[in-house]
């Protein structure tokens, strides 16, 4: 019914064992916060909040100066906002920055023509094609977004124009489409909340899918005069994986069986999830290991040449550059990451199991590692630079103001000579966790430890050598 | 004892040795060195600095282009140089590893990613950190695998 995926990806053979037996505890079972998340105005009030800083940031960063760490666009969304996300949000909440996120909120209005009451939705109703429910569209936005990233971080007027460009993108999409097409197939920050989301000991299911198969009426999907269908076009009966649901909880707030519960669980189930794996979703864990590789060396390492080509000082090296970014994110890292399996197939005698599938399974081990190197690369920005936050509180625009009092509050960085001994153990969680993830999907296709022992191997040697990589770059 | 239990015990034991043990490296005789380092938008030249750890090092800042500053972390060292007035000052290098100088002076759009490394070596604490990775990940594997064959049994 939904999260229709490219089929020949979906095929599998071994089947997993399906993770629904760990313990599981029930949030919605606490009264006061089922009450909470029930209560219609919560999505409104939650977003009305964000969606006023969203606007300032737009504000400041088109009107107030150019200066980059003068200006509260830059600071709040690429190290307070980007922080807050990556580090944390994300890591134990999964996707609850989207239920609160401001930038599809005026064209979802729009569509509802309603903050808060349920009513039919007034669009095009157009369907979105099913060749395109995938998300390689996302992969190329967020590529696209990364390659002028020296760009976009460092100059207020272009952070402002690319989230006025999402807005713009989202409410269009939102008049000719159903529900949140831009957050589903297009959104580049969805894209790596997806992805990682994945781990999020937080996730919203069904309590008894079985109820949920009996259960004519679907409110969660079609929606009803408690809310309304969901919003991210997944069916709630049937999720498995954090990757596409917004956590909007109307589903919740729909469901006439009561059925929908919001839940803590181990971290990390998702990724052993065997049925929705798909090639797009490789890719996204290619791609977003490989830009934390890439931005660490360009942006936090010491050769100016880099930083010159991605600062666009002369547009044939930039070209160059952007060529490399981009051969790095698609082909090289990939290609190694091919190789490993070809190995790992080989050795193991895998012969049952397409190289192509091994691909997309294995790809998934990567997840957790390049979550935790994403936090060790933000550590070294954030701790460094999050004191030009007060000041721009006082001074949004850099005009001078002195609101707080915190004007001249001087760039103070903290502990940075410590960073490296929270980067080192950060790299290893991640690792060991990628390790586990391996070795889990190795035994979906080998049939004895000793064939699961010889598949893993060439994985784990290659997610080594990534490990060095990122301890070369940040103590080397 | 359970194999699986013997290789965790092991492999602790080992990821600790690795992180506190003393670690072999020599130690070259302390010196003393003037080191310049020009500053322009938005990198240092020379980007990487190698001493020995003892070394007494007097840095010495040049602004190229605009005014730059040279901010050492984990060392109390903030220059500030103004081109055509050099900064400089002097500390011992007593810590080893590697430490990022960054421009404290904002002095265009890339400023806050303008970064040179210092290297005091012996740089142990990257040896450190590789062989604890390394420890980690053989010890996790041989783990996974030691269990899931007494689990099989
Ligand atoms: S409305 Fe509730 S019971 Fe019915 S299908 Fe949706 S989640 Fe399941
Ligand atoms: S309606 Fe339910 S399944 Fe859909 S996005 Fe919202 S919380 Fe997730
Ligand atoms: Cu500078």
């Amino acid at each position: 019914m939904t999260q229709a995926r490219a089929p020949a990806s979906r095929r599998r053979r071994a089947p997993t064992p399906h993770p629904v037996s760990v313990p599981r505890f029930e949030l919605t079972s606490i009264r006061w916060l089922d009450a909470i998340l029930r209560w219609r105005p919560l999505q409104f009030t939650l977003i009305a909040a964000t969606l006023g800083f969203f606007v300032l940031a737009i504000l400041t960063s088109l009107v107030g100066t150019p200066v980059g760490n003068r200006n509260f666009g830059i600071i709040f969304v690429w190290i307070v906002w980007w922080a807050l996300v990556i580090s944390l949000l994300v890591p134990l909440a999964g996707r609850l920055w989207c239920a609160v996120c401001p930038i599809p909120a005026p064209g979802e209005w729009l569509q509802r023509r309603a903050f808060i009451a349920p009513r039919p939705l007034r669009t095009l109703g157009k369907r979105w094609p099913n060749r395109l429910k995938n998300i390689w569209i996302q992969n190329f936005a967020f590529l696209g977004v990364a390659v002028f990233s020296a760009i976009i971080l460092t100059r207020p007027a272009v952070t402002g124009l690319v989230l006025l460009a999402f807005v713009l993108l989202a409410i269009g999409l939102s008049l000719v489409y159903e529900r949140r097409i831009f957050c589903r197939y297009f959104c580049p920050v969805g894209g790596f909340i997806g992805l990682y989301s994945m781990i999020a000991p937080l996730e919203l299911r069904v309590k008894d899918p079985e109820v949920c198969r009996r259960h004519k009426t679907k409110e969660c999907y079609l929606g009803s005069e408690n809310g309304f269908g969901c919003p991210w076009l997944v069916f709630p009966g049937s999720l498995k994986r954090n990757a596409y649901c917004g956590l909007c909880t109307e589903c919740l707030k729909t469901c006439s069986m009561n059925n929908v519960a919001l839940n803590l669980r181990p971290p990390g189930l998702d990724l052993l999830v065997s049925k929705e794996r798909g090639l797009d979703e490789a890719y996204k864990a290619f791609i977003m290991s490989t830009c934390a590789l890439l931005y660490s060396a360009i942006l936090l390492g010491p050769w100016g040449a880099l930083k010159d080509a991605a600062n666009m000082e002369d547009w044939r090296t930039w070209v160059v550059y952007a060529i490399g970014f981009i051969a790095m994110n698609l082909a090289v890292v990939p290609g190694l990451f091919y190789a490993a399996t070809w190995l790992s197939r080989r050795w193991a005698r895998l012969s049952h199991a397409p190289t192509r599938q091994l691909f997309i399974d294995f790809a998934y081990a990567l997840v957790p590692l390049g979550l935790m190197a994403w936090i060790a690369f933000s550590l070294s920005f954030v701790l460094v630079n999050i004191s030009y936050a007060l000041p721009v509180l006082s001074d949004p625009f850099g005009w001078g103001w002195n609101l707080l009092g915190t004007r001249d509050f001087p760039w103070t960085p903290y502990f940075p000579a410590r960073i490296p001994y929270l980067q080192v153990p950060i790299l290893i969680v991640g690792l060991i966790f990628g390790l586990y993830i391996t070795w889990r999907i190795a035994n979906e296709h080998a049939s004895a430890p000793e064939q699961a022992l010889r598949s893993v191997v060439p994985i784990a040697a290659l997610l080594l050598v990534v490990t060095f990589g990122f301890l070369g770059l940040y103590l080397g | 004892m359970k194999a699986s239990t013997l290789v965790l015990i092991l492999a602790t034991t080992l990821a600790i040795g690795a992180a506190v043990l003393p670690w072999p490296g020599e130690r070259a005789t302390p010196t003393q060195r003037v080191i310049h380092v020009n500053a322009r938008q938005f990198a240092f030249d020379p980007p990487r600095l190698h001493v020995n750890r003892g070394d007494q090092v007097t840095l010495v800042l040049h602004a190229t282009d605009v005014v730059h500053g040279l901010y050492l972390d984990g060392y109390d060292v903030n220059l500030k140089a103004v081109p055509g007035i050099s900064a400089q000052a002097t500390f011992v290098a007593d810590r080893a590893g590697k430490f990022r100088y960054r421009c404290s002076v904002s002095c265009g759009s890339l400023h806050p990613f303008m970064i040179g490394e210092l290297v005091v070596g012996p740089n142990t604490l990257l040896w450190r950190a590789i062989a604890l990775t390394t420890i980690a990940a053989t010890g996790a594997l041989a783990f996974l695998y030691t269990r899931s064959r007494e689990v099989a049994r």
